[in-house]
């Protein structure tokens, strides 16, 4: 088996009754997909009023972490592409309510009504093109357009993301900031390969970021610290330092001392020397006309 | 589905205008007892198209939602039942403009659009989401 499902096969496919079993009923995974979530949610910042939300799900596949919603008291509205894991999450009886629909189509919700989404290990399959009609930038902006507008004003986005390269990452947040998200990544355990977990944690409505809580990832020893990544996506920055600069030397005039007489003499300096020198003439050091 | 979440959802196909609100052309509705929260709902309250709200819990069965206060418990309780106790399990549910249907199986809407009704985001022309690029776009670049 290959190491990423995404070049597998499309999510619909990869997801079929039996690898959606598999997923659900592996221990491991169920309890990766809970820390995850629990750590997304808390990144969701929700305002803490004990008051249930109605927050987003995206490829909330069986609904393990919509699972994790439910137990903080939200309700929630599933969104995957995978009839087979809906069916499974049907099967668990999720509290949530589910639809079969493709986030790259966009999300088709009114606007301004969700408290927050969450979205565990979704959105890179957004940067395949499974189909002919597939095109990965569109899709992401259709995607990230959708969610903006139905965000309530302050409301939270966070994505755990499994970018393939960098390339990956750069394509997937421009589509978030274009959309008129502000935000940046989050980075949980950078040092590790196995345990890095990435968190794009994008707010909806005001330019600015509680950069404190933005640029706190957790470290190996489940401490919190700044985190050199983060730091430098968020603040994103056009240097002007060289604006002063003048653009262009000016020019030298180098026209003294090559007029006709300074070439008749040079002529004459060579013939003397016994070179091959063409004969004078009156075009001999004329300027070539423009348009040659 | 809920009526949450059907109050929620709009036809996303391309070239549709208003796609709210979907109606529902219920086959099976079953009820799922839920505990009740009040300031849930009062948040909610704010949130919901009551109008769309109205007609689909109509389209549900017979029991009706009117308005009144807030704060009876009488009105709460109705209320609580037809947001979050009704399922519609079996049926579909219809663009109004268009007239596509959405068919819904098992309580799991299909909203999956086909290739020539996909927006894919060339429709997006937000006034404020433009005004966002403009600034995010020089930075990012």
């Amino acid at each position: 088996m290959a190491s990423r499902p995404e070049v597998v096969a499309p999510p619909e496919i990869f997801y079929d009754d039996a690898e959606a079993r598999k997923y659900t009923s592996s221990s491991r995974i169920v309890q990766i997909q809970a820390t995850l979530s629990e750590r997304a949610l808390e990144l969701l910042a929700l305002p803490d009023d004990d008051v249930p939300k109605l927050l987003l799900d995206i490829g909330c596949g069986s609904g393990l972490s919509g699972e994790t919603l439910s137990e903080n008291g939200h309700h929630w509205i599933g969104l995957d592409i995978s009839a087979s894991m809906l069916n499974v999450a049907l099967e668990r009886e999720v509290e949530g309510d589910l639809l079969l629909g493709d986030m790259g189509q966009g999300l088709g919700l009114r606007p301004g009504v969700i408290d927050g989404a969450i979205s565990i290990s979704a959105v890179q399959w957004l940067c395949n093109a499974d189909k002919s009609s597939h095109n990965p930038r569109l899709r992401l902006k259709a995607f990230f357009t959708s969610l903006y507008k139905c965000l309530a004003n302050g409301a939270r986005a966070v994505f755990q993301v499994y970018p393939e390269n960098i390339d990956q990452r750069e394509l997937i947040l421009n589509a978030a900031m274009h959309a008129g998200f502000a935000g940046g990544i989050v980075v949980d355990f950078p040092h590790s390969s196995k345990r890095r977990k990435e968190f794009l944690v994008l707010k909806c409505g005001q330019r600015s970021v509680n950069a404190s809580m933005l640029s706190r990832s957790k470290n190996e020893d489940g401490e919190s610290c700044s985190d050199e990544d983060s730091e430098d996506e968020e603040n994103q920055t056009v240097c002007i330092s060289d604006r002063h600069r003048p653009r262009k030397k000016p020019k030298k005039n180098n026209k003294s001392g090559k007029g006709k007489e300074w070439l008749l003499r040079k002529k004459e300096q060579m013939r003397k020397r016994g070179n091959v020198v063409p004969p004078d003439t009156k075009y001999t050091g004329r300027k070539r006309k423009d348009r040659f | 589905m809920r009526l949450l979440t059907h109050n929620m959802l709009s036809s996303n196909i391309k070239g549709v205008v208003n796609g709210f609100p979907l109606r529902i052309e219920a086959e099976k509705v079953v009820e799922k007892t839920v505990e009740m929260n009040g300031e849930f709902l009062k948040k909610m309250f704010e949130k919901i198209d009551w109008k769309a709200f109205v007609d689909a819990s109509r389209a549900m069965g017979p029991e009706e939602a009117d308005c009144s206060m807030l704060d009876s418990d009488e009105f709460l309780n109705r209320f609580h039942h037809a947001l979050l106790e009704l399922h519609l399990e079996e049926g579909a549910l219809v663009c109004p403009e268009t007239g596509r249907r959405f068919p819904v199986n098992k309580g799991i809407p299909n909203m999956l659009l086909h290739e020539d009704e996909d927006t894919d985001g060339e429709d997006s022309k937000d006034g404020l989401t433009d005004i966002w690029k403009v600034g995010v776009f020089s930075v990012t670049g």
